[in-house]
């Protein structure tokens, strides 16, 4: 299955695909008009301390421990995809609490959201990887 | 000194309907034009520090950003451009020698724009390059006078060492330090992948590139840097630089803040010292030291590697090729007054030399009225800037061209010409690890083949519109050419017949 | 006025033909002419020739050299030189007998001569090379003259007009010979020049050409180094210094000469065994310059036989018979059946394949 890879090597912190990522969220069309002061809550973020920077998304684990901790039902492995049904997310944030890598953050309505390979949207390829200058950021097959 | 007499060259426009505050302009530019005043949320421009890299222009992912040109301007007329009056303002301050990057940006002629290609109609067919075969592939280097026969009557194949191009284009000389190591693994990648030669310029060949060596032209200027046994046995030309384009008559001179690292190690001098290129070699004052250095080489290669003689036009160019032809060399490059450089004295880069198209004409035309065109092979650079440029240099009577700015182009470079600053935006032009991690060698070289590629695919459409199918049924034959707008001596330098007649 | 051959190059179309006997046996020059009547239209009244060998065995032995004089001033002047260079056992008109489509006929002379020996050692040239050195003198300094034939044993017939009134002009009825090329020749834009008409020689090399070669400059400019001088601007003059440079100074054979000229693909040249991969490969590589691209059918005569060659893409017609000792080559097989109705194995050989006809040795 094809996921996301990160190669840090590559990787520029410029942080385009923070907002990519956001600006597929919102399902508009332009992105100036999506994104003009809003606080944007992207399922994918740069890590960067000066030296070492990487984006870091959800990594769709074999066995995802986040599923297992959340206590509503709401997050769910789908043919190899973790997706969270919002509507059920009651925002315990357990599941943030046990993720190891940081995946999942707040959406700023007090529910939770991650990255689900843009499989929620109508990008079809995730935005992050098609809008990375660098190619920092891959979707491929491992 | 109080009053900063420098304004600002160029100005940052930014639609601020359009400004998410992503900051991604402010993390990309290493010149810190951009910066977020966070407590009145504001996006601020420092425009004394911006370069027109189009760095931030092409990043921004709203597009809200655009550079243009400053237009407040110092009071010109004809005769005191903007240019030439802030070059004094800067040497008054400064009272040092100005310098510049990349190609001479004067409006001196462009003889390849004057220049016209023709095409069959009627009497002869033209040749449809996806139908039919179109051939391409060049071979360089010194070919016999003479045929031999052995004792049966046989031919026997043996040639001087030739390169073999699938392609009339090389990659020029750009030395790492001058250029990163990415930029660097990007040329030699797509070297390797078109079957044509990227050179290493003179800082030596990183230990990580000898696996391209096949694909590797390496190179011998005055300062030696990073030249030993191994470097040349490495490569599969050796390359003696007399003289650039850009800089004739003058050395080389990279500072030691960018001899750290691996470009110490490959130059082979140590960390933080200048890399000083002496203006000649010192050990070639005339045509016979050449010979020597030639021969020196050939026997350090035993004879299997062909040697090139790079040198600058220059105004008595047909008779140096002539020597340079007489010399043992296999291939002369010829580098035009166009040609780009990493740092180069700006009077120097923009008033020595002469143009390419003149330089190749008159030596072509000089070495087949001596019977010695075919001792030697003619590579011409100095601003080949598209497949037009290189079909007109091939009927002009060059064997190949060797390109480096449209190049460096393709992997991102914009000629924003301060490349001699070591900041370069583009990860080119740098030895700044982040920086240089900005140019990814798989995109780079992925960059570099497809133009390459495109560039084959024109030059097989325009030779096809001619009827020629193979490459060197064009080389030298200036009858398909046709000049627009040129005088009599310029056409009669050129070899070419004006348009109409 | 319009300018005159080898003052601008003018393209052309044409037809050609030949007939060559591998035994030897001689023939008039009824049939060739009669072969391109069927041609006419491939022709526009602006040149014809033809080029026959074995017809002067009385003075084989001797260089005979076919000039063209604007006037008895180029003449004398002409003769004089031609003294200083040779000796010359014979001299006189070319014998024509009057047509009424064939016009403004310059004075035609042919001598037979000799290169004197002595001037051969203190030059140190083969009598060939030096041959030519004359001719090519000729014809680039004496105004008035031109030298359109020059071997030995063989002779070239040229005029402006059709094919088959030049060739009833010189009554070629009248010789034998082994071995004939004709020529029609399709200008776009001529005042038509006795000289630029073809076929077109050098010593026994002669050449009959349709097609516009693209390569021209390409291929002029590099054999220039090497003493030819290009006074024409035409194609068949260039090929016949390359066939001249690459035979007899280089010494390559004619299957050689041809993998020069229309050299295979590289895509051809993969798939052959090593050692031919290897030759083709060298060939290519060396002669490069002498790549002639662009539409041609040649026929290269020369003492003892011919070589007809297409280009390597075939974008001019050419065709081949035989019958008995005989082989036919031309543009078109109506020329070739003109010839003879009942020709064997007719076929269009491929670009770039040779089609080497030789005289028995001896027998020519």
């Amino acid at each position: 299955m094809k996921k996301i890879y990160v190669n840090e090597k590559w990787c520029l912190g410029c942080h385009l695909c923070e907002y990519n990522c956001a600006f597929a969220a919102t399902g508009e069309k332009n992105m100036a008009l999506a994104l003009k002061d809003k606080k944007i809550y992207p399922k994918v973020r740069v890590e960067d301390n000066g030296k070492i920077m990487y984006a870091v998304s959800c990594r769709h684990c074999d066995d995802p421990i986040c599923v297992k901790s959340c206590i509503s039902g709401a997050l769910s492995k789908e043919d190899g995809v973790v997706k969270i049904d919002k509507n059920k997310c009651i925002g315990c944030l357990t599941c943030v609490l046990v993720c190891p890598y940081g995946a999942l953050v707040q959406d700023g309505n007090s529910a939770v959201t991650k990255c689900e390979l843009c499989t929620d949207n109508s990008c079809g390829e995730p935005a992050c990887v098609r809008g990375c200058p660098n190619n920092a950021i891959c979707f491929e097959e491992r | 000194m109080a009053i900063n007499y420098i304004y600002p060259e160029f100005e940052v426009i930014r639609n601020d309907a359009r400004c998410i505050r992503c900051q991604v302009c402010e993390r990309q530019c290493a010149n810190e034009v951009h910066r977020l005043d966070e407590k009145r949320n504001v996006m601020l421009s420092d425009e004394t520090k911006c370069v027109d890299c189009h760095r931030c222009v092409s990043l921004c992912p709203t597009k809200a950003l655009k550079i243009v040109n400053h237009d407040c301007r110092f009071r010109e007329n004809a005769n005191w451009s903007n240019e030439t009056i802030k070059e004094i303002y800067k040497q008054a301050d400064s009272g040092g020698v100005l310098l510049s990057s990349m190609g001479n940006p004067k409006p001196l002629p462009v003889y390849w724009d004057k220049i016209l290609i023709n095409a069959s109609q009627v009497t002869n067919p033209s040749i449809d390059p996806l139908r039919e075969p179109m051939e391409t592939k060049v071979f360089l280097g010194k070919k016999p006078d003479k045929i031999e026969r052995d004792k049966d009557g046989k031919i026997m194949c043996k040639t001087p060492p030739q390169l073999e191009l699938s392609m009339p284009v090389m990659f020029s000389a750009m030395s790492y330090g001058s250029i990163s190591y990415n930029a660097h693994e990007s040329l030699a990648r797509a070297a390797r992948e078109l079957g044509i030669y990227y050179n290493t310029g003179e800082g030596g060949l990183h230990e990580d590139f000898y696996v391209y060596g096949e694909n590797t032209i390496v190179q011998v200027a005055s300062g030696r840097f990073g030249v030993y046994k191994d470097y040349l046995e490495a490569g599969a030309a050796v390359e003696i630089k007399m003289g650039q384009g850009a800089k004739p008559g003058i050395g080389g001179h990279l500072p030691g803040t960018k001899i750290v690292g691996d470009v110490s190690k490959t130059r082979m001098i140590p960390e933080g010292s200048d890399a000083i290129s002496p203006a000649p070699h010192h050990d070639i004052y005339s045509i016979e030291d050449l010979r020597q250095l030639v021969f020196s080489l050939k026997e350090a290669t035993e004879y299997k590697k062909p040697i090139i003689v790079k040198v600058a036009a220059v105004h008595n160019i047909a008779a140096i090729a002539s020597g340079i032809a007489r010399s043992g060399a296999d291939i002369i490059a010829i580098d035009g007054f166009r040609g780009g450089t990493g740092a180069a004295p700006t009077r120097i880069r923009d008033n020595v030399g002469i143009p390419i198209e003149l330089a190749l004409a008159s030596v072509d035309k000089r070495l087949r009225d001596e019977g010695i065109r075919n001792n030697v092979s003619l590579v011409v650079g100095g601003s080949i800037r598209s497949a037009a440029d290189v079909v007109k240099a091939i009927a002009l009577g060059a064997d190949a061209c060797y390109v480096a700015t449209a190049a460096l182009i393709a992997i991102g470079c914009h000629l924003c010409r301060t490349c001699q600053s070591g900041k370069c935006n583009w990860g080119i032009a740098t030895q700044k690890p982040e920086l240089v991690k900005r140019l990814n060698p798989d995109i780079g070289y992925k960059r570099l083949v497809n133009l390459m590629t495109a560039w084959k695919h024109e030059i097989k459409e325009l030779m096809g519109g001619m009827g020629i199918n193979s490459i060197e049924a064009l080389r030298g034959n200036r009858l398909m050419l046709r000049g627009v707008g040129l005088n009599g001596k310029e056409l009669e330098i050129l070899g070419i017949s004006h348009a109409g007649e | 006025m319009l300018p005159l051959e080898g003052q601008i190059r003018i393209p052309s179309g044409c037809a050609i033909s030949a007939v060559i006997s591998r035994d030897g046996n001689k023939m008039d020059g009824t049939k060739i002419i009669d072969s391109m009547r069927p041609m006419h239209d491939r022709s526009n009244g602006l040149g014809g020739g033809f080029a026959a060998y074995g017809i002067y065995p009385e003075y084989k032995d001797f260089y005979a050299l076919h000039i063209f004089y604007n006037d008895n001033a180029a003449r004398n002047a002409c003769e004089l030189f031609l003294k200083d260079s040779f000796e010359i056992v014979r001299s006189e008109n070319i014998p024509t007998r009057k047509h009424k489509r064939i016009i403004n006929e310059p004075l035609i002379w042919r001598y037979f001569v000799n290169p004197l020996s002595s001037v051969l050692a203190s030059l140190q040239l083969d009598e060939k090379e030096y041959t030519a050195r004359i001719v090519m003198r000729i014809n680039t300094e004496i105004n008035g003259a031109y030298v359109f034939s020059s071997g030995k044993n063989m002779g070239a017939f040229k005029a402006v007009g059709y094919p088959e009134d030049v060739g009833e002009f010189y009554r070629l009825d009248e010789y034998k010979g082994y071995l004939w090329t004709a020529h029609g020749r399709y200008p776009t834009n001529t005042p038509g020049w006795w000289g630029g008409a073809h076929p077109f020689g050098l010593l026994d090399y002669t050449i009959v050409h349709n097609g516009e070669i693209s390569s021209y400059d390409a291929n002029r400019r590099f054999i220039e180094m090497f003493g030819y001088k290009c006074t024409l601007q035409t194609d068949t003059e260039v090929i016949t210094y390359i066939a001249d440079y690459l035979i007899r100074k280089q010494g390559l054979s004619l299957e050689e000469t041809a993998s020069v000229i229309a050299a295979p693909f590289w895509s051809t040249i993969e798939e052959k065994d090593e050692k031919e991969k290897e030759l083709l490969k060298y060939l290519r590589c060396v002669y490069g310059s002498l790549l002639i691209t662009g539409p041609f059918s040649i026929i290269l005569g020369f003492e003892g036989g011919l070589m007809a060659l297409n280009d390597r893409l075939k974008l001019r017609s050419m065709v081949v018979g035989e019958k008995d000792d005989k082989v036919y080559i031309a543009s078109e097989e109506a020329a070739i059946r003109t010839m003879e109705p009942d020709v064997d194995n007719i076929y269009s050989p491929a670009g770039g394949e040779p089609v080497i006809v030789k005289v028995k040795e001896g027998e020519f």
